[in-house]
């Protein structure tokens, strides 16, 4: 049984917009203006050539299971064992997440598997990117 | 990098490890400095530069008693000590100071005068990582290993291979915490921890700690210990988040880190008797031997299950039985290095019969940073 809670992530000036982005449903990545560079996570310079040059991109939400555990191990706000992901986006980016509306299993999770985001309210002030396997309900 | 330029003089272990509820963290650093100076014939009071990773350098310089000239905190987890040896390397050659104690203590398993993490906190990590339930390093350290199985077709089998050739070696140390042979079920057996990994695929929680003393090489000749010379050096860092490695088979800061090594030292692959891979896990030595450069892309873990790292083989490795069964306080970085000095001087419980060169590598937090340190007998 999940005990404690889930710790929450404590939003900086830097990535305040990618948390405002979850909020209303949309997942936000950067991109370089000069070498075109898509970066995660945010800050108000490309991590590539260090231009300050940078926009929001609204990502397309598609992305492949990359790698992954399955935790045995104790953790707040958790039931285990439960899936701990990274999905490659097709944008570029890396990021970590659960797998929502799946089996936490070596069978159900396949690397490589096609994801898409899924957004997962917590509370009024914070909304996860969360991803499940593509093409469910 | 001047090429064994420095030596180091004196190292030791904690008197004790595994279990050593009798020591705070603090003194755990004492209990090992105090060794190494006698291991080297040396006082306190020969002591002007002072250096530690995961514990304040202050405190240690001060419950010594020590007012240093030069002093280093660099706290990036286990490498630590490999970075510390490299750092200390250079200031002793700029002559900032002439006699460096590097200290590591760590109640790892009793707790006893921990403050906190060993590693600074990522601001990004909080975000971005620690919401989706990762705790201790088992939850961070294993996320890239499916990958690298599915693109190199590593077996769970073989994955096993690597804790019970470590167990081979440790059977052989009278120090090691565990010493009773293991096989590929026992492994594969072992309590689900994080799959793809289980309990015997994790390393150790044990309390101990280690000191090394380096100077100039020239001073090395006159004092008591077999002097080990520090060859070339290396260190490098990726980020403090698993999930930005940019890619999950390989390691940038290890292939950094280990080629500046290598080229610093002048030596090759072939030249290199005695190695240790820093193996808070199963799989760091298999990504260890690639991006150190001894075997090509995805051919580490066979390597190991023909027993080319085991007692008698090519390329001895982890001859301490590793932080898989030898001891793991949490950075174990000097255990690696203690073990690298042990093998010069010809002292190891398995000793590696006539081995000249070293290659000691390590890892710091989740494949964040990485320091190489090559050692040498021959001046
Ligand atoms: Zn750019």
């Amino acid at each position: 049984m999940a005990n404690g809670e889930r710790e929450l992530p404590r939003p900086t000036p830097e990535t305040q917009n990618f948390w405002d982005g979850t909020k209303a449903g949309e997942l936000r990545l950067q991109q370089c203006g000069d070498c075109e560079n898509v970066y995660f996570p945010p800050r108000h310079f490309c991590p590539g050539c260090g231009s300050k040059n940078v926009a929001v991109l609204k990502a397309s939400g598609r992305a492949t299971l990359n790698s992954y555990v399955i935790s045995h191990l104790p953790a707040p706000g958790f039931t285990p064992p439960y899936a701990i992901a990274v999905a490659k986006l097709d944008e570029g980016p890396k990021m970590m997440c659960n797998i929502v509306d799946s089996p936490q299993t070596p069978e159900a999770l396949v690397i490589d598997m096609a994801l898409e985001v899924s957004f997962e309210k917590i509370n009024d002030d914070i909304t996860l990117a969360q991803f499940k396997p593509a093409g469910g309900q | 990098m001047k090429r064994n330029s420095v030596a180091i003089v004196g190292a030791s272990e904690t008197t004790e490890l595994g279990k050593v509820p009798s020591m705070s963290q603090v003194q755990l650093h004492a209990d090992a400095a105090l060794n190494a100076l006698a291991d080297a014939g040396l006082k306190l009071s020969d002591i002007d530069g002072v250096a530690t990773g995961g514990h304040n350098a202050v405190e240690i310089a001060h419950y010594l008693g020590i007012v240093p000239k030069w002093l280093d905190g660099t706290s990036v987890g286990g490498c630590s000590f490999m970075l510390l040896v490299r750092h200390a390397a250079a200031a002793i050659n700029e002559g900032l100071c002439n006699t460096v104690l590097i200290t590591h203590g760590e109640s790892g398993r009793s707790g006893l005068g921990r403050h906190g993490s060993s590693i600074f906190p990522s601001l990004f990590q909080q975000q971005f990582e620690r919401p989706f339930g990762v705790t201790r390093p088992p939850t961070m350290f294993t996320i890239p290993v499916l990958r690298y199985m599915k693109d190199f077709g590593l077996t769970e089998e073989t994955l096993a291979m690597v804790s019970v050739v470590q167990r081979e070696w440790a059977g052989k140390n009278p120090r090691a915490s565990f010493k009773d042979p293991i096989t590929v079920d026992d492994v594969l057996n072992s309590k689900m921890i994080c799959y793809p990994f289980r309990l015997l695929m994790c390393c150790l929680v044990t309390d101990g700690g280690g000191a090394l003393i380096l100077t100039k090489a020239d001073r090395a000749k006159d004092m008591p210990q077999k002097p080990v010379y520090i060859r070339g050096t290396g260190e490098s860092a990726e980020t403090p988040m698993i999930s930005q490695m940019a890619d999950f088979t390989s390691s940038a800061a290890f292939r950094v880190s280990g080629q500046q090594a290598f080229e610093s030292a002048g030596i090759s692959h072939a030249d290199v008797d005695h190695l240790m891979i820093y193996d808070a896990f199963a799989h760091l030595p298999i990504y260890g031997l690639e991006d150190l450069g001894f075997v090509g892309r995805g051919e580490a873990g066979p390597f190991i299950a023909e027993g080319n790292t085991r007692a008698g083989g090519k390329l001895p490795m982890n001859t301490n039985g590793g932080g898989l069964s030898y001891m793991h306080s949490g950075m174990y970085g000097m255990y690696a290095l203690q073990e690298g000095v042990r093998q010069m001087r010809g002292t190891a419980p398995a000793q590696v019969p006539g081995a000249e060169i070293s290659v000691v590598h390590g890892v710091g937090g989740m494949f964040s940073a990485s320091g190489t340190i090559v050692m040498t007998n021959v001046a």
